[in-house]
């Protein structure tokens, strides 16, 4: 039994190893117009995304944190072009579809799904349970009825649900039992990739674990790759393989998790770990306190978007941005500290 | 630290009465105790019915629920026998409430001066001037550097975190015996939290209040609270002080919510869910409300519900498992984690 564990967590992590890039964003904006006077000119822009480059792995899965109006479910959004990024392109399989049209990218779209935070306001409530996991193949495929019967019954068993759950509808279910529902949908075209977009955080814990379970189990049985994104550190934690963190539409770190979790570089990360209320009642963390809130993204200050409430802050960060070097093996840090 | 009980809660019961003769026991017979100055948590999922509880002591309980039995006294007072004049009074100036959303919990249209004032005006005997000092006072004590500003200023214009700042100051405008802060960080991002929950100790230890913190995150309850209570269906299953229920869990329900909690302190490769669902609190099944999702319930489980049962000073169980004279099964107690981050 423990051999077959180690064997299996071998072959995950070469499968992890294979560094074939599913998803590359490169240079990614993302502005919102903010109109204003009578004729209603645009006055100013909310940066959402300001700049943002990465890869995704194919089999892994990257977390990705950040505060409240971070940017970092517009970058998933953007991702699947489910918005249209304002600069810069977007690689799926090598193929920039951030300029494809709606018909080219179809194709695509079957590949990439997503999974949102509210399963009470992201499921259709007059559509029954069948239904809502048949619509996608119904769209996608040349399926016959009975097929899709076939595979929705397939599939809500998969994620922990039963066949006769077909003809119920969403107000029926928990909102656990719905998250599956949202899951048992995005797998139902056989994705590579999916986006997690606060999947758990509207869950009571015992519900979340019981998700967050499912969510690995089906990433090894179908070779998925997520991008998980989410506001709880803990959470990202445990589940992710690497980690990016986002301050004000940029990316400040992104390290692999244990690197990220054992040695924060950026001031913002150290803090925002040491935020974390702990369960260790015995040895309590030291806090770093940030003042203030965060900056209004329609105005972010100059040079460094941290340096309004960091407590390293030098004359340097006022005036030039600092870029996102690699300070150690895939740790990449974006601050003057580690230029 | 902790003093003379203030609050004292006994076989509380609050049911809601829903269409088709359904009866949700919210809060099935509950007792706890606050003593002054200390911070009382009240941990539990959703429906556990832990807001029901704190509702119901401030008898902010709406039809169709009711407070069906009980006591609630506040310094040896009975607040269940005051009429709803009387317990206005002790509203806000005896016991104030914070709630977890402040831009729900703020009057969108009256400026956070005006909301300030009108709580003093109401409860202190100050002219209108001077209950302004007040309250800009207060505002300064809860950490708005530019207090005057503030005043004039409409709760859309403050951030969710200046936002629970400015319900801080309201609650404690008229220095209240006991704050009852119900999910008071849940809706702030984790830096935020950390600052209001600071300053809400802070606030405790200067006012010399007793906190009641209604929360579902055990690392806040870590960090924050003295003593513990964990709900499930209606009741309280474990009550104990915050060091044992992290290192001398006993309920088989706390020891899956903990194993169920990701730590940034250990690594697991797979998280201890607890199997199924809170049952709807208008069908709990006849033994144990815990029992279809236990790992280790037994028949007797099944046939009736366990009492809460001291099995050590300062620690209460409802547990057939520590029945007989409070034994301790190790294998049973979760064993934690020493991995360090």
């Amino acid at each position: 039994m423990a051999i077959e564990q180690e064997q299996l967590a071998k072959q995950k992590f070469e499968k992890k190893q294979s560094n074939e890039i599913i998803m590359q964003a490169n240079q990614i904006k993302k502005y919102f117009p903010i109109k204003g006077g009578i004729f209603k000119h645009t006055v100013g822009h909310i940066k959402a995304v300001d700049d943002i480059s990465l890869s995704i792995i194919k089999g892994e899965t990257l977390g990705l944190v950040g505060e409240s109006g971070s940017g970092k479910s517009t970058l998933g959004r953007v991702l699947l072009r489910l918005l249209e990024p304002t600069e810069g392109e977007v690689l799926f399989e090598g193929t920039d579809i951030s300029h494809l049209n709606n018909r080219k990218l179809r194709k695509y779209r079957k590949d990439m799904q997503i999974v949102f935070q509210d399963p009470f306001a992201s499921l259709n409530s007059k559509m029954s349970v069948g239904e809502l996991i048949e619509e996608p193949l119904l769209v996608q495929t040349s399926a016959t009825k009975s097929e899709r019967k076939q595979k929705s019954i397939e599939l809500l068993e998969k994620v922990g649900l039963r066949a006769n759950d077909r003809a119920k509808y969403p107000h029926e279910f928990s909102g656990g039992q719905r998250q599956r529902i949202s899951i048992a949908r995005a797998l139902a075209l056989n994705p590579k990739f999916i986006i997690c977009d606060e999947p758990v955080s509207a869950l009571d814990v015992s519900i979340q674990a019981q998700v967050l379970n499912l969510m690995a189990d089906l990433q090894e049985e179908f070779n998925l790759t997520y991008l998980f994104i989410a506001h709880d550190l803990s959470v990202v934690k445990h589940i992710s393989d690497r980690v990016a963190v986002m301050y004000l539409g940029r990316i400040a770190e992104l390290a692999p998790k244990k690197l990220l979790y054992s040695n924060p570089l950026h001031p913002y990360t150290k803090a925002l770990l040491s935020s974390v209320p702990s369960t260790n009642v015995r040895e309590k963390r030291e806090k770093i306190k940030l003042s203030g809130d965060l900056p209004s993204p329609a105005n972010p200050p100059s040079g460094c978007a941290f340096r309004t409430r960091c407590p390293m802050v030098h004359d340097r960060c006022g005036t030039e941005r600092p870029e996102l070097n690699e300070v150690e093996n895939g740790h990449y840090v974006a601050c003057h500290l580690f230029d | 630290m902790t003093g003379n009980p203030l609050l004292e809660v006994t076989g509380l019961k609050t049911y809601f009465y829903l269409e088709d003769n359904l009866v949700a026991r919210a809060v099935d017979g509950v007792d706890f105790t606050i003593n002054e100055g200390e911070t009382l948590a009240i941990v539990g999922e959703s429906g556990s019915g832990k807001s029901i509880t704190s509702l119901s002591i401030m008898q902010l309980v709406n039809r169709p629920g009711k407070i069906i039995e009980g006591t609630i006294s506040l310094e040896d007072d009975d607040l269940l026998k005051k009429s709803s004049k009387q317990m206005t009074k002790i509203r806000g100036n005896e016991i104030a409430m914070i709630f977890q959303e402040p831009m729900t919990a703020l009057n969108p249209v009256y400026t956070i001066g005006n909301q300030i004032i009108e709580t003093i005006k109401k409860h202190k005997n100050l002219s209108k001037p001077a209950a302004r000092e007040r309250a800009i006072e207060l505002l300064k004590l809860v950490g708005f550097p530019r207090a005057k500003e503030v005043m004039d200023e409409y709760p859309h214009q403050l951030s969710g975190g200046m936002r629970q700042r400015a319900m801080i100051a309201m609650a404690i405008s008229c220095d209240p015996k006991l704050l009852i802060a119900d999910e008071p960080s849940t809706a702030l991002d984790v830096t935020i939290q950390a600052q209001v929950l600071d300053l809400l100790m802070e606030m405790k230890e200067r006012l010399n209040m007793s906190i009641l913190l209604i929360t579902h995150d055990l690392g806040v309850v870590a960090e924050y609270a003295d003593r513990v209570l964990v709900m499930y269906g209606g009741q309280i299953v474990e009550e104990t002080e915050v060091e044992s229920i992290f290192e001398d869990t006993k309920h088989p329900y706390t020891i899956g919510l903990l194993n169920s909690l990701p730590s940034l302190d250990k690594d697991v490769e797979r998280l201890g869910a607890i199997k199924g669902s809170v049952p709807p609190a208008h069908s709990f099944p006849k033994g144990c409300r815990f029992a279809d999702r236990c790992p280790h319930a037994m028949d007797q489980c099944r046939e009736s519900n366990p009492e809460l049962l001291s099995i050590a000073p300062n620690h209460k169980v409802r547990c057939y498992l520590y029945e007989q004279g409070g034994r301790s099964n190790g294998n049973r107690t979760r064993t934690t984690s020493k991995t360090k981050i």
